[in-house]
């Protein structure tokens, strides 16, 4: 601690340099925050998906329908201990830019399915009594100020009713929120039973099966066996765990892990290059005192700390600055309004992003603390 | 040779002997010193002197530890310098020597007293030790009034000052003075000259200086002087 004042007074030698080496390296920590959000907000599904659940869909695409009489089929396959449907619905909410997701279910079944949701005994109960009922997440519930015992409109893209209006309405039975954070909160589960009742066409068919086997391990044989009872049917399956099934979803957009990795890679590269100039000018510049230190019994050693513990100050601060600033703005929430319902920066990738900070410290400052620690006392004081 | 009386005694604080100093230059060598010998007493205020480019600061820096002789021997009391690792000698010479150099070599970004107490953070004191030991040095070489100022903000001659309290604030045996009044006018160089003399009388350090200045020599007690790698107790003609 007592050398801080000679590290400290070091960096401010050229406040300007300074100042512009730390902004540099505070927008490449926020951009490495904001970037860490949407790649755990794409793949939020992957990291939570249960190890024991299998996705069925249609073997040519998830747009096309299932029969719903596909369920009792898979619930006689040996390793299976439960299976139910969804659907997708497609409603907008009063704007079409109030878009999140509405899927028909089996309370029942789908609670028991998903257990990282939390929802109060009283909410299910309303729920299962209420033909209408639905459930939303937190953050959709607090987005558009919904209370349970509202009534909610949502007109649906896809599913027109009876009669021809594609507006639909729900009683709000209950709020239900995540076990972890990157449970997604914001979509809206209503019972198939009044969805199957009320559509216009497509009765007797549903969108994709959730099955859950009882031994993991067995998932990839059980997955065979299940796309082996539909085939040569009207409609085959393609049956995967929920992870790949999640995964192969993000991956429509891209493949967010290498995008994230090449555009930190190139920030971190020009980073690297822009504090490590600094850093080396910074230390050639003042070769002349260095000497002097070691006249007066620095030694290599200390000089060569002294000139890392530099490069890391200015590091941690410029990182320390980046890291704090993403994590407020992140958790302002999602930037798009609803694109990135589990925007939110991990503690994992704080950890991370510290490491980085550090990491950056020692290798803009390696180079430099070697120059310094190598130069000969008698030539460094020629140089003053 | 020239002597004054001094407070000199008669043991020897520092002992060269047999001392060569060869750099080399691409595929040559410039032999700067050769089978040199020097002795100084304990208490004693040796001027070197000798044209540019005769080996004086590399005398100094031998006898400090700054560099070392490519052969012969360095003792500076009972240690043999030269036989030391780099660690070891750093760590000596922030015990034993204070350096005072002809430009101050004092670091701009700190203040004076932040200057002085540079050496005193490799010692186990306390900040309010630290402190201390600064406001004394600092009082000895009459910059009390100065002590917050950063070495831009002084003169020239207060600079050297402050050189001199960094110097000094370990409260070393020996005192290694390269040019201390090369660089400043006369009247401050003179201020100087009293501050090492007085040094040398009253706190009983022992200086080695090197200097082209008759002037400035005829303030120590002994006078040597070195020409092509040789000392030789007269003037060189």
């Amino acid at each position: 601690m007592k050398f801080l004042p000679l590290i400290w007074a070091n960096l401010r030698r050229k406040k300007l340099r300074t100042l512009l080496t730390l902004l540099s390296i505070l927008v490449a920590f926020l951009l490495f925050g904001y970037l860490c959000a949407i790649k755990q907000a794409l793949n939020a599904g992957v990291s939570i998906a249960g190890a024991d659940r299998l996705v069925v869909r249609h073997k040519v695409s998830l747009i096309q329908s299932l029969p719903e009489t596909y369920k009792a089929r898979m619930e006689k396959i040996p390793g299976i201990a439960l299976a139910t449907h969804l659907t997708w619905f497609g409603g907008i909410y009063q704007d079409p830019r109030n878009f999140f997701a509405q899927m028909p279910v089996v309370p029942e079944e789908f609670l028991a399915m998903y257990p990282e949701f939390i929802l109060s005994p009283e909410a299910k109960k309303r729920w299962l009594e209420t033909r209408t009922g639905a459930i939303v997440g937190r953050k959709s519930a607090e987005r558009f100020g919904w209370k349970v015992g509202d009534r909610v409109p949502i007109r649906s893209t896809i599913w027109a009713r009876k009669g021809g209006s594609h507006v639909w309405e729900f009683d709000i039975a209950g709020i239900f929120d995540g076990r972890e954070k990157a449970v997604d909160t914001t979509p809206l589960y209503f019972r198939h039973d009044y969805f199957e009742e009320g559509r216009a066409f497509g009765s007797g068919q549903v969108g994709w099966y959730l099955i859950r086997v009882k031994d993991p391990a067995q998932s990839a044989e059980i997955a065979g066996k299940v796309d082996e009872e539909f085939a040569n049917s009207p409609a085959e399956t393609k049956t995967e765990t929920e992870g790949a099934f999640v995964q192969a979803f993000a991956k429509q957009v891209g493949d967010i892990a290498l995008i994230t990795a090449a555009i930190l890679g190139a920030v971190f590269f020009t980073i690297l290059l822009v504090a490590g100039n600094t850093m080396t000018q910074s230390v050639r510049e003042r070769t002349g005192e260095l000497g002097a230190l070691k006249a007066i019994g620095f030694t290599n050693r200390r000089v060569l700390a002294l000139v890392l513990a530099e490069s890391c100050l200015l590091a941690g601060l410029g990182g320390a600055l980046g890291l704090g600033l993403a994590t407020v703005l992140i958790s302002r929430g999602d930037p798009t309004g609803s694109l990135l319902p589990t925007f939110h920066l991990p503690a994992r990738d704080l950890l991370t992003g510290c490491v980085f900070v550090l990491g950056l410290g020692l290798a803009t400052g390696a180079l430099p603390a070697l120059q310094a620690m190598r130069v000969s006392v008698a030539d460094a004081l020629r140089r003053m | 040779m020239s002597e004054q009386s001094s407070g000199a005694s008669d043991a020897f604080l520092v002992r060269m002997d047999g001392v060569e100093k060869v750099y080399r230059r691409g595929s040559g060598e410039v032999h700067v010193l050769a089978d040199l010998k020097l002795e100084v007493r304990q208490g004693e205020f040796l001027a070197l002197m000798g044209p540019s480019g005769s080996g004086k600061s590399t005398l100094l820096n031998l006898i400090g530890g700054l560099d070392r002789p490519t052969k012969g021997s360095v003792a500076v009391g009972s240690q043999r310098i030269e036989q030391l690792t780099d660690h070891k000698l750093a760590a000596w010479r922030a015990r034993h020597v204070g350096f005072v150099f002809q430009l101050y070599n004092l670091l701009p970004v700190l203040t004076a007293e932040r200057n002085v107490e540079l050496p005193l953070l490799l010692t186990n004191l306390s900040k309010a030790e630290r402190r201390k030991h600064v406001a004394t040095a600092l009082s000895m070489v009459g910059l009390t009034h100065r002590t917050r100022h950063y070495p831009p903000q002084l003169s020239g001659g207060e600079q050297q000052r402050v050189g001199i309290a960094r110097a000094i604030v370990t409260d070393p045996t020996l005192l290694l003075c390269d040019e201390p009044t090369g660089d400043l006018d006369r009247r401050s160089g003179d201020e100087i000259l009293n501050l090492l003399q007085g040094l040398n009388r009253e706190q009983g350090k022992t200086i080695v200086m090197v200097t082209h200045d008759p002037h400035a020599s005829a303030r120590a007690t002994r006078t040597v002087y070195l020409d092509k790698g040789q000392l030789s107790n007269e003037p060189i003609t």
